[in-house]
């Protein structure tokens, strides 16, 4: 039977992945002192699973390291050895090094070796040194092969240079653990010439039989060749369940055994042959939680992202093939119709749920992100000098795969911004008048059509002279201009701006923030800052469930349709005349509450013909972007509607201001709006 | 057909466990814990079982006892596959009722081969 245990390697190289995550935060919950014993044993049953498993896959070098790993946690688990900082600490280095052993066996590209040596040693010597006890110091190699029954060949049962004789006597109980003479008999007969007499004598009547005892006993003898451990073999599942001798008897040469009556094997066994309890109807256990998830099992399967894509796309097509049915459905007349648009309503209904479920296979728990942060404030803030705790919450929050993944790199720079320059030092907090130890809040939540993730901590805060000297410095700010706080924190995210009063390896080079800004700004989120002096400060970061779906509100400009984020439309109004002043600089600007916003013809901005340049006969949308509002001029608004976003740039090519394409119901292009692009652009504009 | 229920938390070793028996023509189903294993014991009628000893909850020395304890399965084989190979664990497999013991690694052919010797 040639199986190919290749087929199970991605299946083990990702589940351990997952279990050295848990093993991870084990660690890292793990309390110096009085350590829990279920963490311990999670750590532990981690360890072993990566070693069994590389073992049974051939990875000798993972299976040989993750030997040392789990004696050293068989001490912990077994209370004889204690918990200490530096040991948490050399087996979080541990689970590192298990990680790039798996990473490296995965993408056959070598180990460093050097490394696990080091750590490997480290390892024993920490197992030495606790014990105290140098005989069990370095850790045994894997045991290589399993007890089985050796696999009789020809030759051995041919010669027979040995006579073993077996006196087995087995104990009544002999069959409670499943185990069954008559196989022993027959493992012996297949190993050399067998002879075997029974001896029935304690056999009681048939009336007092219990045919779950064994009452019968064996004097064996076997002709082989096989050494006394394969005859011993035989028995070693029998041990404590039997008596048993085996003796060499000597050879005579060509002297015929005595034919000692040979009872047919096969009869003796038939008397203790358990008759087996037919059991029906028995409940299934209360307790049982069902079986969970996992390979194999037939609840999950793993399926490529591609093919998750393709059937996003495919969805896509169906949503607007349906919208345009839809609309030819609703200029049909007659009593037909009215049937006809029922099936549509069906179908449209249909679609949604259709395009809902499919977004949910592409759903993760923010968990996935969240995750590594615990092992990264604890690196820090232990390099830093600081003690800071992490409060995570709402990892369960689900968000788009695509979106959970680019969102992962901004995370990092934030909560590292937050231990390195939030959070002050344990004795500059005291004095204070704060707990030494610092906080650092990661949470999600839902909010509106979007997930919001904020990352939080109560330390210095923002210092807002300092941000404005330093922007004055350099010119970004004139010097007598003022400024509000929200403005204030915009700077921050300006390229090359930290008042970090030194760099450190860790962060402060001023790159960081505009690129974080960047990337949650491709996913079609925002970000903004929160934050008061001596008590902290907030990042809000909202994005889109989803970057295959947009909310939009359609607006129409001469013949084109334009979609607009609703996320970004503020209110909608018309002009009357007089509202609108005109300013040097910046152009048509209109009241809106309590300020001036400048006006942005949509007409101009795209080349098109307007129905009419008139401002009070068209619209204004007032739209934000990037903390910025504007009033969008549009000839009329149609209608809202989710519509399925296209690439431009895969298709064509980056335009400014625009996100994405759409096509609607009738066929028609649109073009979806990048409101904060567009406010740029038309900016630069009006100063040009 | 011989049927058998394979135990084990490791999705990977359950599913190698898994193929490497139907390969050999056995009827398989496959638990993910000891609390699973038990109830489709319950549930169904199985003619040997193999468990894995380390699992989160209910672990396979556990099983082996609460299996044992089932009037069905008194004198079924049940085999614990494991990579302890240490005596204490035998002993403790041994002192819960398990049949006998297949120490990790093996590979398919010699799993099947002991699995063979506890089958009528």
């Amino acid at each position: 039977m040639a199986l190919d245990l290749a087929q199970f390697h991605d299946a083990f190289f990702d589940e351990s992945y997952e279990a050295l995550d848990s093993m991870e935060a084990a660690l890292l919950k793990l309390n110096v002192g009085a350590p829990e014993p279920e963490l311990i044993g999670t750590i532990f049953r981690v360890a072993h699973s990566i070693k069994g498993g590389s073992a049974t896959f051939g990875f000798s070098e993972v299976a040989s390291f993750t030997h040392t790993c789990e004696t050293l946690l068989d001490e912990l688990r077994g209370n004889r050895m204690q918990v200490t900082r530096s040991l948490t600490d050399l087996l979080l280095r541990s689970v590192d090094v298990m990680r790039d052993m798996l990473r490296s066996v995965q993408n056959k590209t070598p180990v460093d070796a050097q490394r696990v040596a080091d750590l490997q040693f480290d390892l024993e010597v920490a197992i030495v040194q606790k014990n105290q006890a140098p005989a069990a110091a370095p850790a045994a190699p894997v045991a290589s092969t399993a007890p089985v029954a050796a696999e009789p060949s020809a030759e051995v049962k041919a010669s027979g240079a040995h006579c073993w004789h077996v006196r087995f006597r087995p104990y009544q109980q002999l069959f409670m653990r499943g185990n069954d003479p008559l196989r022993m008999l027959r493992e012996l007969a297949e190993i050399g010439d067998l002879t075997a007499v029974v001896d029935a004598s304690n056999l009681p009547s048939l009336t007092d039989i219990d045919p779950e005892s064994c009452f019968l006993c064996w004097d064996l003898r076997v002709r082989t060749d096989a050494t006394r451990e394969v005859i011993e073999q035989v028995f070693d599942w029998a041990e404590g369940d039997c008596e048993l001798k085996i003796e060499e008897e000597v050879v005579a040469a060509a002297e015929p055994q005595p034919a000692p009556a040979p009872t047919p094997v096969a009869e003796v066994h038939a008397a203790p042959e358990a008759p087996r309890p037919q059991v029906v109807g028995v409940p299934a256990a209360e307790h049982n939680d069902g079986p969970k998830q996992g390979l194999g099992d037939g609840s999950s399967i793993r399926v490529s992202t591609e093919k998750i894509d393709e059937l996003m796309n495919t969805v896509g097509e169906l949503v607007i093939t349906q919208s345009m049915l839809s609309q030819l459905g609703a200029k049909i007349p007659g009593s037909v119709a009215e049937q006809l648009r029922a099936g549509l309503a069906q179908l449209e209904r249909n679609v949604r749920e259709l395009q809902e479920s499919v977004m949910r296979v592409r759903m993760l728990p923010v968990s996935f992100v969240f995750s590594r942060f615990p092992r990264m404030v604890r690196d820090l803030s232990q390099r830093l000098g600081k003690q800071v705790e992490l409060k995570v919450s709402g990892d369960q929050t689900e968000l788009d795969k695509t979106v959970l993944e680019k969102v992962g790199d901004p995370l990092v720079h934030l909560v590292r911004n937050s231990v390195d320059h939030g959070i002050e030092m344990p004795d500059v907090r005291v004095a204070a008048g704060k707990p030494a130890t610092g906080t650092v809040c990661l949470d999600a939540y839902h909010k509106g059509g979007n997930i919001t993730i904020e990352v939080s901590d109560d330390g210095g805060g923002l210092n807002r002279d300092r941000i404005i000297a330093k922007a004055r410095a350099r010119g970004l700010i004139s010097a007598t201009e003022p400024i509000s706080d929200a403005e204030v924190y915009e700077l921050i995210f300006l390229a090359g701006f930290s008042t970090a009063e030194q760099t450190t390896d860790i962060s402060g080079r001023g790159v960081g923030m505009d690129v974080v800004r960047r990337n949650i700004k491709e996913l079609g989120g925002s970000i903004e800052v929160r934050s008061e002096l001596g008590k902290g400060s907030r990042f809000i970061i909202t994005l889109p469930l989803t970057l295959a779906i947009v909310d939009g509100q359609s607006v129409s400009v001469g013949t084109e349709s334009y979609i607009v984020p609703l996320i970004t439309i503020i209110e909608s109004l018309q002009l009357k005349a007089g509202m609108v002043n005109c300013v040097a600089g910046t152009g048509e600007v209109f009241w809106f509450r309590d300020r001036y916003l400048p006006i942005v013809r949509l007409h101009d901005v795209f080349g098109v013909r307007p129905r009419t340049t008139q401002l009070h006969e068209g619209l204004i949308m007032v739209v934000e972007g990037e903390g910025r509002r504007v009033g969008l001029f549009v000839d009329d608004l149609l209608g809202q509607q989710q519509v399925v976003i296209k690439s431009l740039e895969t298709n064509f090519r980056r335009v400014e201001g625009v996100s994405g394409a759409t096509i609607l119901g009738d066929g028609a292009v649109a073009l979806i709006l990048d409101v904060p692009g567009l406010i740029r652009v038309a900016g630069q504009r009006a100063a040009a | 057909m011989t049927r058998i229920l394979a135990v084990d938390d490791s999705p990977s070793m359950r599913e190698m466990v898994r193929i490497a028996l139907l390969a050999a023509g056995f009827d398989v189903k496959a638990a993910v814990d000891g609390q699973d294993a038990l109830a489709q014991a319950r549930a169904s009628d199985f003619d040997l079982v193999l468990s894995d000893v380390n699992m989160p909850g209910m672990d396979g020395i556990m099983l082996i006892k609460a299996l044992r304890a089932e009037a069905a399965y008194r004198l079924t084989p049940i085999l614990m596959l494991t990579t302890e190979s240490s005596p204490d664990k035998k002993r403790a497999g041994r002192e819960a009722g398990a049949t006998g013991w297949i120490v990790k690694p093996f590979d398919p052919k010699q799993l099947v081969a002991t699995m063979q010797r506890v089958l009528r």
